[in-house]
């Protein structure tokens, strides 16, 4: 196995929402064009953590964070930091499907207006390619002009795969994406997880251990706040070295 | 455990009061518009809209007020309008709760209860006589934008809050600045509640009378430029009533007013019902 380069390293890592604290000290290597899952028990920080590596955590009020983020070597905590920069390069898929109130074109196109592109051909092109690559362009293609809400749920989730990627990200974080989702549509994104792979590094969280075993090569569970172990998937699934990683992934968690 | 017979009984009683309180309410509504139109509509023909008041406004008709009503109007909502939206834009999207934004709030809430002949004189004393300004439509109007900011502002803020996070948490994380969050994503879907508080405000700016006279006066020369004085439309039907001049044009007036309400009202929702549906 190849020598794996480090996209996101975090380092002593504290954040609080007002005076509770929410994670504790978390210390993690994500790997460049791995998928990495985070598991953990409801109100562990997973998806505290996630918005931590795209700094939306500081939108929310009265919070504070602490230690450091890496994104390619680089500090994303630095000041001065171009923090809209960074968003555009480590997008976020959120747990229900949110598409914006417009159509599946401008859902799409709207990334890449912000970013400034002006020449319509160049957003048409994107606007396809995005879908495409989020395999929901034959779905969609003769009514890219009707409004994304019609879609179902497991397209609409689709749809913002679609508009992340549509900003050209390096990251993809995934805040449960699949759990306002059936089976099918599950597996669909799934899929489209293991195709992702190739060109993005994904960081997924997820309850489903199923799907956790599944998709990711990477694997960490939270608990309280504290990124308790964190391994190959395979290890920590089979070989846990924590008791309690054991009881939560077997299920004996209570 | 209560028995059906008393929940029944409940039911009816509601069901009855319920009833009668919209009846009552149509019932009143219906009483005065029928009042002011079987009195008024016989007065209004084509040349009561086209001609200017003549000998006080006991002969002609009302052009000259008609143009005083649109032209103050409009000079209330260009000003109060980028004002007040601007305004609930700054609390809403660019500050937190913080002692600045309380005061804000403190202050418009303030201001909404105050009665419009404070404005007025406030008008008076500030542009008209300050500013020297005089009476005239650009006093009256800011007078007015000063009465309906509070209105726009707090409607404008309610139509931004009820905005869900998401878009906003959605629009930053897809690499967009603040101002392209409020313009792409928060604007556009608080459009028809900002757009209800400034019709309000316009219907507000129409029926005013004591701010308006002490403003911009009650003329009925047709105004040639932001310094003329005017007289508005409810101000007419106000001196026609209250000096007795003309009960039978007073009556033309109000139900020109009514109909001019009814226009404004029909227009807006019509382009509120547009824009909604070519939104998707
Ligand atoms: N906006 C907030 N304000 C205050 N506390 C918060 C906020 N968001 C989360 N918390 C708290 O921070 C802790 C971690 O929350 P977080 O949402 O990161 O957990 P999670 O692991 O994603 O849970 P879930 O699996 O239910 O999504 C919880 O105790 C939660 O109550
Ligand atoms: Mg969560």
């Amino acid at each position: 196995m190849q020598e794996l380069n480090t996209k996101i390293e975090a380092r002593g890592l504290n954040f609080y929402y007002g005076s509770v604290q929410a994670l504790k000290n978390i210390n993690i290597h994500i790997k460049e064009r791995q998928i990495t899952a985070l598991i953990g028990p409801s109100g562990c920080g997973k998806s505290t953590f996630l918005r931590a590596l795209n700094r939306t955590n500081e939108l929310i009020p009265h919070t504070r964070t602490e230690g450091s983020v890496m994104l390619d070597g680089e500090e994303i905590y630095r000041p001065g930091l171009d923090v809209v920069g960074l968003r555009q390069r480590v997008g976020m898929v959120f747990q229900r499907p949110n598409p914006f109130p417009k159509s599946i074109y401008e859902n799409v196109a709207f990334g890449p207006k912000v970013l400034g592109i002006y020449s319509r051909r160049e957003i048409e092109e994107k606007v396809e390619k995005s879908l495409k690559a989020a395999a929901l362009w034959s779905e969609v293609a003769d009514r890219l002009h009707t409004s994304a809400l019609n879609l179902t749920l497991g397209q609409q989730q689709r749809l913002c795969i679609a508009r992340v990627l549509a900003v050209e990200p390096e990251v993809i974080l995934m805040d449960e994406p699949c759990s306002a989702l059936d089976p099918i549509a599950t597996l669909k994104i799934e899929e489209l997880m293991q195709e992702l792979k190739k060109r993005y590094t994904i960081v997924i969280v997820t309850h489903n251990m199923q799907q956790a075993a599944r998709t990711s090569d990477w694997a960490g569970f939270f608990l309280l706040g504290e990124l308790l172990e964190y391994g190959p998937t395979a290890d920590l699934f089979t070989r846990p070295k924590d008791k309690r990683t054991e009881n939560y992934v077997t299920g004996r968690y209570g | 455990m209560i028995s059906n017979r008393t929940r029944y009984l409940t039911q009816n009683v509601a069901k009855v009061l319920i009833w009668t309180a919209a009846l009552l309410t149509i019932g009143v509504m219906m009483l005065i518009l029928f009042q002011v139109l079987a009195e008024g509509l016989p007065v209004l023909h084509p040349r009561f809209f086209l001609d200017s008041p003549k000998n006080m406004g006991r002969e002609g008709g009302i052009l000259s007020t008609i143009v005083g009503t649109f032209a103050l109007t409009l000079v209330a909502i260009v000003f109060a309008a980028p004002l007040g939206v601007g305004t609930a834009i700054f609390l809403r999207e660019y500050t937190r709760e913080t002692r600045i934004s309380r005061i804000i709030r403190f202050g418009t809430d303030c201001l909404a209860g105050v009665p419009s002949i404070i404005f007025g004189l406030f008008g008076f004393v500030f542009f008209v006589i300050f500013l020297n300004m005089g009476w005239s439509i650009l006093s009256g109007g800011l007078t007015l934008a000063a009465m309906i900011l509070p209105t726009i502002i707090s409607t404008a803020e309610e139509a931004i809050k009820t905005i869900p996070y998401t878009y906003r948490e959605v629009s930053f994380s897809l690499g967009g600045t603040r101002w392209q969050t409020v313009t792409r994503t928060i604007l556009p879907s608080a459009i028809p509640g900002i757009f209800t508080g400034i019709i309000l405000s316009v219907g507000r700016s129409i029926g005013e009378t004591a701010a308006v006279i002490l403003t911009a006066g009650s003329s009925l020369v047709m105004p040639t430029s932001l310094f003329s004085p005017i007289r508005t439309m409810s101000v007419h039907f106000y001196i026609l009533a209250r000096e007795g001049i003309s009960m039978e044009m007073a009556y033309g007036t109000g139900a020109a007013l009514i109909l001019l309400v009814l226009i404004v009202n029909t227009a807006a929702n019509w382009l509120l019902n547009r824009y909604i549906r070519h939104r998707v």
